[in-house]
């Protein structure tokens, strides 16, 4: 009886010990294994700012322009989609969108109740905010979605496993999941939810999240974004790097006053409006 | 049932039992099947972007590799092969040479039994997608 009992304590003391160690054992042979991994080296995690030094490029909407020419938002609106084999489901519920218009309420949290009317009629311009501190890019568990080093918040799509974790994050609610295939046709109808297919961009498949890309596959070609490009010399959109301190952009920002969207949530979006 | 009487029939029970479960590995031994012969481009290019043979087995390696540099890096230039400018992607690059896809990847990936999610989104220009030929 007293044997067992000394045979006891020891056991539960040694396993006391063992269990104190194990976790700094433990952490000190993952530190050897992290940086055999290319992923978790790769300079793109969201959590740190964005670099002074680094690229963020931005955009600025001026909705005065827009109000002025309509028709002008609806032709951004479409290029984009058409260049990017945006699906369209027509159906709110598993809707697409990449850009798009809303209203100021839609948009902007502030609570103003002297709000100008013309203000709050208006339509605003919305995509991706492109956030130097993006919230989806510290969601995502397997990084399809990650921030690159001109400050564009991309996806990876064959990386995204459709857990929906950034659209939850977003704050803007700027992505959009393919809840049906987009490369099918309506029952009924017959219709092609792409209803004309650009073959130099591939389209997405059923479960994956999708959003803006800045038209990166353009922008690194030394190319501008397609919405930019439709926009052309109205002023409507003009978007640049947001840390060259002599880009137009800049030189549009000092000259106006703008808003951003919940900037107070220190997601810092990079699309600026002028009202 | 006991082994120690009913051996004379347990035992070529067992025995043909064996041969009949193995018979596709002995019935097939020595024979590789009908080896694929990919096709070659139609448009005469004769050179890839690497030798034939790292191509054959490690394809897959240097898609994977592309996709890396061309979204996370934005490393989009071309690659040049003898005088020759390649565009880093399936669908705008490799697809412009090997354009038929049933009569070049498929024949591999079938024979192989492998089955990659590449058209899943990007396009093949042989496909017909919703009646539209690309």
């Amino acid at each position: 009886m007293d044997n067992d009992r000394r045979k006891f304590l020891k056991i539960a003391g040694l396993s006391t010990i063992a269990g104190l160690g194990a976790p700094a054992a433990f952490e000190m042979l993952l530190k050897g294994e992290a940086p055999r991994s290319a992923l978790a080296s790769a300079p793109s995690h969201g959590a740190a700012a964005a670099a002074p030094a680094g690229k963020q490029y931005g955009f600025v909407i001026n909705t005065k322009v827009f109000a002025d020419m309509p028709g002008l938002a609806n032709k951004c609106i479409e290029a984009c989609h058409s260049i990017h084999n945006v699906p369209d489901f027509q159906n709110k519920k598993d809707e697409i969108k990449w850009i798009w218009e809303t209203k100021y309420h839609n948009a902007f949290t502030v609570e103003n109740p002297h709000l100008a009317h013309n203000v709050e009629e208006r339509n605003f311009m919305v995509l991706c905010n492109h956030c130097a501190n993006p919230s989806c890019v510290r969601a995502c568990p397997t990084k399809a979605t990650f921030k690159n080093d001109d400050g564009m918040v991309l996806m990876d799509y064959h990386r995204c496993i459709g857990c929906r974790f950034c659209m939850a994050a977003c704050p803007y609610g700027m992505r959009s999941f393919n809840w049906r295939d987009p490369r099918g046709v309506d029952k009924e109808t017959g219709r092609p939810f792409i209803a004309r297919i650009n073959p130099e961009f591939p389209t997405r498949m059923r479960g994956v999240v999708e959003k803006c890309s800045m038209c990166s596959e353009l922008v690194e070609k030394g190319g501008i974004p397609k919405c930019v490009e439709v926009a052309g010399n109205t002023g409507a959109i003009i978007w640049g790097d947001l840390n060259d301190k002599n880009s137009a952009i800049n030189k549009v920002l000092a000259e106006n006053f703008t808003i951003q969207r919940k900037p107070e949530l220190g997601t810092q979006p990079s699309i600026f409006y002028i009202v | 049932m006991n082994i120690k009487y009913d051996a004379g029939k347990i035992i070529p029970g067992l025995i043909i039992f064996v041969l009949f479960m193995t018979f596709p590995i002995w019935y097939n031994m020595g024979n590789a099947g009908t080896i694929p012969n990919p096709e070659k481009p139609a448009n005469g290019a004769r050179q890839c972007v690497a030798e034939t043979k790292f191509m054959r087995t490690d394809h897959m390696v240097l898609l994977n590799d592309w996709r890396d540099e061309v979204i996370r890096e934005g490393k989009r230039q071309k690659i040049e092969i003898d005088g020759v400018h390649y565009e880093k992607s399936l669908q705008n690059g490799c697809m412009h040479c090997h354009a038929n896809k049933e009569k070049f990847c498929d024949t591999c990936h079938t024979y192989a039994s492998v089955k990659p999610y590449c058209w899943d989104c990007h396009f093949n220009f042989g496909e017909t997608l919703k009646g539209e030929k690309l």
